[in-house]
C-alpha cells in the first residue's frame, strides 16, 4: 500500500557546461518532468529544491514561472537531493498536497570541493595542515577496510572502469570513454590506494523528479513507479565519518548502515528482492564498501562478486547503472536524486542500452556524504 | 628563527614539543579534540581542559599524494616542489583517535596498529620569519 508514486521525471546532462548556469540547468529539468508527466508548471503545488553552489533553488520561479506555489529550499550536503525527495514524499503522504516536485541542480568549480573551516579564533590549522580534504577520508576508511576484510586494490580498479563503461552508454553522462582496469591503476594516485579515476569530481548538472498522490498516478503516467521508503539519517556517537579532527574510541555503525535498515523495515522488503541499486560512489571504495553497509553482501564478499561481475548491468546485483558518480560528476544537489532517477528509467524499462533484464521491479538509492549524513529511497513499480 | 603553534586553541610548543589540547567530559568520561563545549557521547554541557598523551597506535592511514589547496594549506603547495606526506588516525589509549599528519609517507612502510609517537611538523614561515609548526605522529623503531 504505497501512497506516493513518481510520475514524471526529467534531466539536464550531467558534465561541464560553459555558460549555463547551474538554476538553468534545474530549470531545463523541471520541464523536462512536466513534458514526461504530461502536466503544467502551473499544476505543481509544491517544491522542494537543492542546490549547495548554484544559488537560492526557490529563486528559480522567475525562470519558470510566478504560479505563486510553496517552494522550499533544502540544503543538506550530499543528502540534499534525498532530503528535498523525503520532504516531497511526506508533503504527499500527510495529505496536504496532490502534486509536487523534488528538484536538485549545481554547478561547481574545477578541482577537490574546498572546505570552509569552522575556526573561532587563530589560524585555519585543519585546513593549513593539509587535512580539510574529503579525499582522505575515502582513502583511509577503504585502506582500513581492505586490510580488513581483503578487498584488493584490483577490485577497486573494477568499480571504476564499471562505471566509465556504463557511463558510456549514457547519453546523459559525463564522462563516457571506457577505461580498462590498468588505465585506472595506473591513472595518478591522489589518496592511497586510491587513484585519480577511481575518484567522481564535483561537476553541473540538474535533476527533477514529479510526485503524486498514488491513487493518482494513472492520470500523468501507464507506469509509475512507487516510492516505497524515503530515508535520511545522521550519524550516531563513534562513527568513522569524514572531515573529523578526531573520532571516537568506540565504534559504531554509521549512518548508512542506519538509513538502510530503517528504508527496508519501511518498505517491507529485504536486500535479495532489490533487482538494481544506485550506490554512494564517491571513490570506487564508496561503492564496495556500501554494498556491504546497505545489506546486500557480508563484508570482503564484495572481491569475488566484483571478479565474477555480478555488480555489471547483466550480473545478478547491478550497481550503479547510469556510471554513478563517477561517470556523471557531483554537483551535490542534483546527485542523489540522478540515482531515483536512474531507477526509475530502469524500472520503467526505458534505460536503452543500459537496461537490466528481465524487467527490474525493485530499485534502491544510497547516497553518503559530509558531514556524516545517508538517504536510501526504495522504489518498486 | 623562533618556532610558533600553528594554532594556540589547539595546541602548545613546549621545548619544540607539541601538546595536544583536548578536553574530557566530566560527566561520562569521554574525550574530544579539539576543544570543544558539550559532549557528543551523553550530551553533558562541562567539559575540562586536558593535554592529550603523545603516544598511540595507528588506527588508519592514508598518503596525501597532490598538493591541497593553497589557502588554506600552509605547507608546500606547488606542484613541482610537492611532496606526498601521510595522514591517519592514532589512537590514543583510553583517550581519542587523533587525526594528523604523519612524518612516513611510504605505504609500504605504514601498518594498522603500529606504534606511533607525537613530533613537530614544520609548514612554512609566517609574516614574522616565524617557523609556522603543526603536529604530527611518526612511526616508533
Ligand atoms: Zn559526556
Amino acid at each position: 500500500m504505497s501512497d506516493v508514486a513518481i510520475v514524471g521525471i526529467g534531466m539536464h546532462p550531467f558534465g561541464r557546461h560553459e555558460g549555463v548556469t547551474g538554476m538553468e540547468q534545474g530549470a531545463a529539468a523541471v520541464r523536462a518532468a512536466c513534458k514526461d508527466a504530461g502536466v503544467e508548471w502551473s499544476d505543481i503545488q509544491f517544491a522542494f529544491g537543492g542546490s549547495m553552489a548554484a544559488g537560492a533553488p526557490d529563486t528559480m520561479v522567475s525562470q519558470l514561472g510566478l504560479t505563486g506555489l510553496q517552494f522550499i529550499n533544502v540544503m543538506n550536503g550530499c543528502a540534499t537531493g534525498g532530503s528535498a525527495l523525503f520532504s516531497a514524499y511526506n508533503s504527499i503522504m500527510s495529505g496536504a498536497f496532490d502534486l509536487g516536485i523534488a528538484v536538485g541542480f549545481d554547478k561547481h568549480e574545477r578541482g577537490a570541493f574546498r572546505i570552509e573551516s569552522g575556526n573561532k579564533s587563530g589560524r585555519d590549522w585543519y585546513g593549513g595542515s593539509g587535512m580539510a580534504l574529503t579525499t582522505q577520508f575515502f582513502g583511509m576508511k577503504i585502506n582500513r577496510y581492505m586490510d580488513q576484510y581483503g578487498i584488493t586494490q584490483q577490485s577497486l580498479a573494477k568499480v571504476a572502469s564499471k562505471a566509465f563503461r556504463n557511463g558510456s552508454m549514457n547519453p546523459m553522462a559525463w564522462r563516457r570513454q571506457p577505461f580498462t582496469d590498468d588505465e585506472v591503476l595506473q591513472s595518478q594516485m591522489l589518496s592511497y590506494p586510491l587513484t585519480q579515476y577511481m575518484f567522481c569530481s564535483p561537476g553541473e548538472g540538474g535533476v527533477a523528479l514529479i510526485l503524486a498522490r498514488a491513487d493518482q498516478a494513472h492520470k500523468y503516467t501507464k507506469n509509475p513507479v512507487y516510492l516505497k521508503a524515503a530515508i535520511v539519517r545522521s550519524r550516531r556517537f563513534g562513527s568513522f565519518e569524514v572531515l573529523a579532527p578526531s573520532l571516537a574510541i568506540e565504534h559504531s555503525a554509521g549512518p548508512t548502515i542506519d538509513a538502510s535498515k530503517a528504508a527496508f523495515e519501511m518498505a517491507g522488503i529485504g536486500p535479495e528482492d532489490v533487482d538494481v541499486a544506485q550506490l554512494q560512489d564517491t571513490e570506487s571504495g564508496a561503492e564496495v564498501m556500501h554494498m556491504a553497509e546497505n545489506g546486500f553482501c557480508e563484508h570482503g564478499e564484495q572481491e569475488h562478486m566484483l571478479a565474477n561481475g555480478e555488480t555489471e548491468i547483466g550480473g545478478r546485483f547491478p550497481v550503479n547503472t547510469d556510471g554513478g558518480c563517477l561517470a556523471n560528476g557531483e554537483p551535490v544537489g542534483a546527485s542523489g536524486l540522478r540515482q531515483v532517477y536512474e531507477v526509475a528509467l530502469q524500472l520503467r524499462g526505458g534505460a536503452g542500452e543500459r537496461q537490466v533484464p528481465n524487467n527490474p521491479k525493485v530499485g534502491y538509492t544510497h547516497v553518503y556524504g559530509a558531514p556524516g549524513i545517508s538517504g536510501v529511497n526504495i522504489l518498486t513499480t | 628563527m623562533a618556532q610558533v603553534s600553528i594554532n594556540d586553541n589547539i595546541m602548545d610548543l613546549v621545548d619544540g614539543k607539541p601538546v595536544l589540547k583536548g578536553v574530557r567530559c566530566k560527566d561520562c568520561g569521554n574525550y574530544v579534540f579539539p576543544v570543544q563545549k558539550g559532549c557528543p557521547k551523553c550530551a553533558g554541557a562541562d567539559m575540562e581542559p586536558v593535554q592529550l598523551g603523545d603516544r598511540g597506535k595507528l588506527w588508519a592511514w592514508t598518503i596525501q599524494g597532490f598538493p591541497p589547496k593553497a589557502p588554506p594549506y600552509l605547507g608546500e603547495a606547488d606542484p613541482a616542489k610537492f611532496k606526498p606526506y601521510g595522514v591517519g588516525y592514532v589512537e590514543l589509549p583510553g583517550e581519542v583517535k587523533v587525526e594528523a599528519r604523519l612524518t612516513e609517507s611510504d605505504p609500504a612502510l605504514l601498518k594498522t596498529g603500529m606504534e606511533m609517537q607525537l613530533v613537530a611538523d614544520s609548514l612554512s614561515t609566517d609574516e614574522n620569519g616565524d617557523e609556522i609548526v603543526t603536529y604530527a605522529f611518526s612511526p616508533v623503531n
